[in-house]
């Protein structure tokens, strides 16, 4: 017997999570250990949370952290990054500082913003920010000064003026580059918020959602925090995915994939 | 048809700064086109006809000499001046029509006299049906017919064609032959060729330039005088294409090599790390 056509090709992606699914039922019975409850209970879980109003508290809290920080620093990514990229000048001046910078581990900087801007909402969204600014200032840079030559040749035999090459040539030349860093911005934000509410656990998140289960030894409570954690990545890339694959349908690849 | 020049090259010397030694390019270069006339230019390798080409479009400058468009000295790229690259550079993120509507966006047509222009340049270069398609959609000797589209549609007094069909099969490459001579007798824009083929030269050409390399100079013109469209087989075609081989001292065939096809222009995504 032909096994490869057991499972129809488009819910393969599906086998694995249903084994580990029923594994982690049969273990959780098995063992009947506190550290390790079944799904069902942490589905349960998630209904108590989502009928309190708690999950969505804990969560609208999260994303707009997440969302404060990732238009701060992206936005001053891209600017930055478009600086850099544009001018020699700036590059020299600022280039060997800011790749420095860059190899500081982000947690690195979580003492020093704490104690500019205390425990709170604002040192959490610099976090966060920080997080967003560095690789979309690299693929901003990037993109800009990957043009290729080629094309600006063409701009200048058909007489394109400096806003025309901008708006006509480099930006779309750059835009997918750009868009990785984007991407990118948007996965790291996410780890970022994650990261800020737990190591300045004050206010509410879903990371605080998680020091409390731990807190409360409520096993079911932490796993469904990480379900939901899962859950909103996942989500939070795919609309990016087809952000993308609408306003770079030129291309046939996509850069969503990370 | 007068036979006005219209581009004349006189005493053109162009050489370039390599580490610090001047390496002569083009030397003492002296022709005289006239209006609607079809130049071919062969020569190996490193002769400089690129570089010719790219300094009568004005991509390139610094030059000792004159270049004359109708007794104006050339500085600079101009709309009356078209260029063809090897390579089709379209812009992949615009459609067929859009790319060489592109090339209209500093013409001083009316918005709706610029759209009749670039329908009529579709249906010019036979791509009627494809309007909306994109590049990675197209073949390569379709993009080629974009790009000479695109080049056209300013209605330039000259178009220059850098190796146009260098990279194509075999079949294609004559048959863009035919439809580029088939343009240039219904445009009767003025064309200045450049190729490493001696058959294209002499199928298309008028005049057929001859240059040597190291520096590059003129070594001879060969004028074609056949009626179109030439006949690639017949005597008095080989005759000709004799007469220019000859001029590469019988290993023509290894001087005039193609130049190799530059790469499609490609963007590296590269996920950029760092510390987190």
């Amino acid at each position: 017997m032909n096994t490869s056509h057991f499972v129809p090709r488009r819910l393969r992606g599906w086998v694995l999570p249903l084994l580990l699914l029923a594994l982690w039922s049969w273990a959780a019975g098995a063992l009947d250990s506190p550290l390790l409850v079944s799904p069902l209970a942490v589905w349960q879980r998630g209904l108590v949370q989502l009928a309190g109003g708690e999950l969505w508290q804990a969560l609208s809290a999260s994303l707009w952290r997440d969302a404060c920080g990732f238009v701060l620093g992206a936005g001053a990514g891209l600017a930055f990054g478009a600086l850099l990229g544009a001018s020699r000048g700036f590059e020299r001046l600022v280039g060997p500082s800011f790749h420095t910078l860059k190899q500081i581990s982000l947690f690195a900087w979580i003492p020093m913003l704490t104690m500019w801007f205390g425990l709170g909402e604002a040192a959490k969204i610099a976090f966060v920010a920080l997080a967003a600014f560095f690789p979309v200032v690299l693929n901003t840079c990037e993109g800009l000064r990957g043009v290729p030559r080629e094309w600006l040749e063409v701009a200048r035999v058909h007489g394109f003026g400096r806003w025309q090459l901008l708006r006509r040539v480099i930006a779309p030349a750059a835009a997918p580059s750009i868009f990785t860093g984007l991407q990118l911005a948007l996965i790291y934000t996410w780890l970022a918020t994650l990261g800020a509410e737990y190591l300045l656990a004050s206010g509410q998140g879903i990371g605080n959602t998680l020091i409390d289960g731990r807190e409360q030894f409520q096993i079911d409570l932490v796993l469904f925090g990480v379900v939901v954690i899962g859950l909103v990545g996942f989500g939070l890339n795919s609309a990016l995915a087809a952000v993308e694959r609408r306003l770079l349908s030129w291309r046939e690849r996509t850069v969503a994939r990370y | 048809m007068t036979n006005a020049t219209t581009l004349a090259i006189q005493g053109l010397n162009k050489r370039y700064e390599v580490k610090g030694q001047a390496l002569p390019v083009l030397q003492d270069i002296n022709l005289e086109i006239a209006r609607g006339e079809f130049v071919s230019i062969v020569g190996a390798s490193g002769c400089g006809k690129s570089t010719l080409l790219r300094l009568i479009v004005g991509l390139e400058h610094e030059y000792q000499g004159q270049i004359l468009l109708d007794g104006q000295r050339i500085t600079g790229t101009s709309l009356n001046r078209g260029i063809v690259f090897q390579e089709h550079r379209l812009f992949p993120w615009l459609t067929v029509e859009k790319n060489i509507a592109l090339g209209l966006l500093n013409s001083s047509l009316s918005e709706a006299a610029k759209r009749v222009t670039v329908r009529e340049h579709i249906e010019l270069v036979g791509l009627q049906g494809f309007e909306q398609a994109y590049p990675h959609q197209l073949s390569g000797g379709m993009s080629q017919r974009v790009a000479i589209a695109r080049a056209l549609a300013n209605r330039p007094e000259i178009l220059v064609l850098d190796e146009p069909f260098g990279a194509l099969d075999a079949l294609t490459r004559s048959h863009l032959q035919q439809e580029l001579r088939r343009i240039w007798q219904q445009e009767g824009i003025t064309m200045i060729l450049v190729t490493h083929d001696v058959e294209e030269a002499i199928y298309l050409g008028d005049r057929v330039v001859v240059m040597e390399p190291r520096p590059g100079r003129i070594r001879r013109t060969v004028p074609v005088g056949l009626d179109h469209p030439r006949e690639r087989q017949s005597r008095a075609f080989n005759a000709i294409k004799d007469e220019v081989l000859a001029e590469f001292g019988g290993h023509g065939a290894e001087l005039l090599e193609p130049s190799r096809p530059r790469a499609e222009p490609a963007i590296e995504f590269k996920p950029w790390q760092f510390a987190i």
